[in-house]
Parts: C-alpha cells; structure tokens; sequence
C-alpha cells in the first residue's frame, strides 16, 4: 500500500468514524488543537486504525502521533514491518 | 470449563485494555456466554473491543447513573436468557479536580459524582440485576477495587469512593447472601488502562508496585485479575461473600521497599 492510499484511508476514517469535517482534515492539522480530538478520541483514532490496517500500536509509538501526517508515518512504517 | 453454560454480564469494557474486556475473554474461554455493556460516547469504542474479543457478544447502553438504561438492560436480558449466574461491576470515574492532589480543595459536588459512580453504583447494578439472579438460584457479584484501607498519593477521593466500595460489597453480601448471591471486591494492582492514565500521578505507585510486590508485578497484565473474577464466578469459591481479594502480586502484604 502506497503513502497516498494509507493517507486517504485514515482521512476517511477520521470523517466516518470521528465524525470530523472533512475539509479541515489535512496532513498537518494536529489532533488535539486543529481538530479538538479529546483523550477519548485519540483512544477511538488509535483502535480504528489498528482495525482498519490490521497493526498494533503500542503506547509509545502512539505518543508520536501529534498531526494527521504523523499518523500516516506510524501506520507507513508499521506495514513495512 | 470453569464457566460452562454461565451467562454473565459484563460492564466496564472501553478497550482491550480494560479489565473487564480481558475478563471477559478469559470467561469466554471457559466456555461462559457473555453480554456487555457500553457507556455514553465510549460506546463506539466498547463495540470495536467487543469485535476483538473470540466470541464478538452484544453491546448493551448502560450508564449506571440512569435509571431507564438499567431498566431497559434488565429487559434484554430476562428475554434473551430469563436469569443470570454472575455480574461484573468495573465502573468508576472522578472529575479532574478530585484526583491529582487537589484533595484539600475539591468541590463536594465533585466528591459526590466520585462516590455516584464508583461506590453507590455496586448497588444501583446489584439491586437491578437481583431478579435475574434469584431466578437462577443465586450467583455472583464481583467489583473491582483499588485498596484503599490506607491513603495513597494521587488517588484522593477516588480513594475515598473505593473505601466506599469496599464497605459497599460488605453490605451488599449481608443483604444478597440469603438469595444466594455471593458478593466480592477484586482489588488489582496498577494496570495501564485508560481510567489509570486519567489520574495525574498514578506513576507514582506504579513505580512502587515493581520493587515492592513480592511476585513482581507487570502493568500491561490484566490477565491475573480476569482469572480471579472468573474464579468467583465459578463454582469454586461457593462460601466466599463481602471478601476483598488482592490480586496485586503480593504488595499490600509488604509495608516497605520498591519506588526506586
Ligand atoms: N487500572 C488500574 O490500575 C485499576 C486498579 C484497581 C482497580 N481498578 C478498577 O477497575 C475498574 C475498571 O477500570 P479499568 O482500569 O479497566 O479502566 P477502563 O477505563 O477501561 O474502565 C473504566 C470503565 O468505567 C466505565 N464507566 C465510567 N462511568 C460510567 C457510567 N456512568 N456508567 C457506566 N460505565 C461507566 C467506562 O465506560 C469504562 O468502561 C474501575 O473500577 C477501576 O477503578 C483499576
């Protein structure tokens, strides 16, 4: 899967599962300010990415997760193992 | 199986970090059927743990504090299963400013949701499954404690609410014990889950448990708890009632050391 195809995917999710507004969602809107995920949101995001890729993310790694981009990253480097 | 054939309700899974998702894996190994519950916004969140579970079980709405939920929970369950052979309560929740070392200067209303949610709320869930339980016979109502016969740092009046509990579960087995309903508190130790990471200073005695429990004690193992409630639910512990069960690694035996 290509970085374009992962990044389009997680924009998806945050719009139908997080319920975010589309146009606001880019690679470097951050969770918490830009977008106002709260502690439970993160915890949601970070399930449904799990789920949606198939990959586990342990705590640490999602402590890195600040913006949208960073996500990708994550999820990037997760599936080439 | 320890719980061939149980029909058990769970409340408390948010993540397959909570303790009540992985007691509720471990029950479903041992052959229990299971329904949980989910509350407010973290209902999605209680969904997608229940599809990572080996048996995917049915999500019900319980917010403890209303009434119509518990009320439409009781309903559910007499038509799908008539009675019911156990309960887990694994409900608990402070307001910022009741934890963290605020102590001295919390809100009473803020005390009072602590208490609400976390002690009274054994007995708002108690009282709503009695029938169920008297039609099987009897059962077992488990909570989830974290010792507070002592003060801790941090914990203030989500302490203060588990001594409630406590108290609580003894009360409880005085009253339910003639129904047959036997009633105990499973006080863990310090696990990583999304309630823990909520109190600002919980590191504190997570860092004391590592060199202080006699057993050595992992943060990220929620398993030892789950068995111990399924034990409670199973038919091997028939004379036990109002008891507080450690499942801490052996900690609150020992008055010193750790914290290094
Ligand atoms: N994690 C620990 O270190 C630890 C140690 C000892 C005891 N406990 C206790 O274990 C229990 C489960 O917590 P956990 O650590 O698995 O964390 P968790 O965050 O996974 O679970 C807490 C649960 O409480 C539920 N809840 C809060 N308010 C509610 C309400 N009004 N109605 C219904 N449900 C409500 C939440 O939905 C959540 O599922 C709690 O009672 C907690 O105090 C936890």
């Amino acid at each position: 899967m290509d970085r374009s195809e992962i990044e389009n995917r997680i924009k998806n999710l945050l719009v139908s599962e997080l319920g975010l507004d589309e146009s606001r969602v880019s690679a470097e809107a951050t969770f918490e300010e830009d977008l106002e995920v709260d502690s439970l949101g993160v915890v949601e995001l970070l399930m449904a990415l799990e789920d949606e890729f198939g990959v586990k993310i342990p705590d640490e790694e999602a402590e890195e997760i600040g913006t949208v981009g960073e996500a990708v990253d994550v999820v990037e480097a997760k599936l080439a193992g | 199986m320890l719980l061939d054939g149980r029909r058990l309700l769970i409340t408390g899974v948010l993540t397959n970090d909570s303790i009540a998702w992985h007691t509720a894996r471990v029950a479903q190994e041992q052959g229990a059927e299971i329904v949980l519950t989910g509350f407010g916004r973290g209902m999605r969140l209680t969904e997608r743990s229940a599809r990572r579970l080996p048996e995917p079980p049915d999500v019900l709405e319980l917010d403890i504090n209303d009434p119509d939920h518990l009320r439409d929970l009781t309903a559910d369950l007499s038509k799908r299963w008539g009675s019911l052979d156990g309960a887990l309560h694994a409900i608990a929740f402070a307001p910022e400013d009741a934890l963290g070392g605020n102590f001295l200067n919390t809100p009473p209303e803020s005390a009072q949701t602590a208490f609400m949610t976390s002690a009274f709320s054994f007995k708002t869930l108690a009282a709503g499954l009695l029938g169920l339980f008297e039609e099987a016979g009897g059962g077992s109502l488990v909570t989830l404690d974290f010792d507070n016969r002592q003060a801790w740092p941090a914990y203030d009046w989500m302490g203060v609410a588990k001594a409630a509990l406590e108290s609580v579960t003894r009360y409880l087995a005085r009253d339910l014990g003639p129904h047959g309903i036997r009633v105990n508190a499973v006080s863990a130790g310090p696990l990583a889950t999304v309630a823990a990471r909520s109190i600002p200073g919980v590191d504190l005695f997570e860092k004391a448990w590592g060199g202080r429990a006699p057993l050595g004690w992992d943060l990220n193992d929620p398993e030892p708890v789950a068995r111990m409630v399924c034990v409670l639910f199973s038919d091997w512990a028939p004379a036990t009632s109002g008891e507080l069960i450690h499942v801490d690694g052996g900690f609150h035996a020992i008055a010193a050391g750790g914290g290094e």
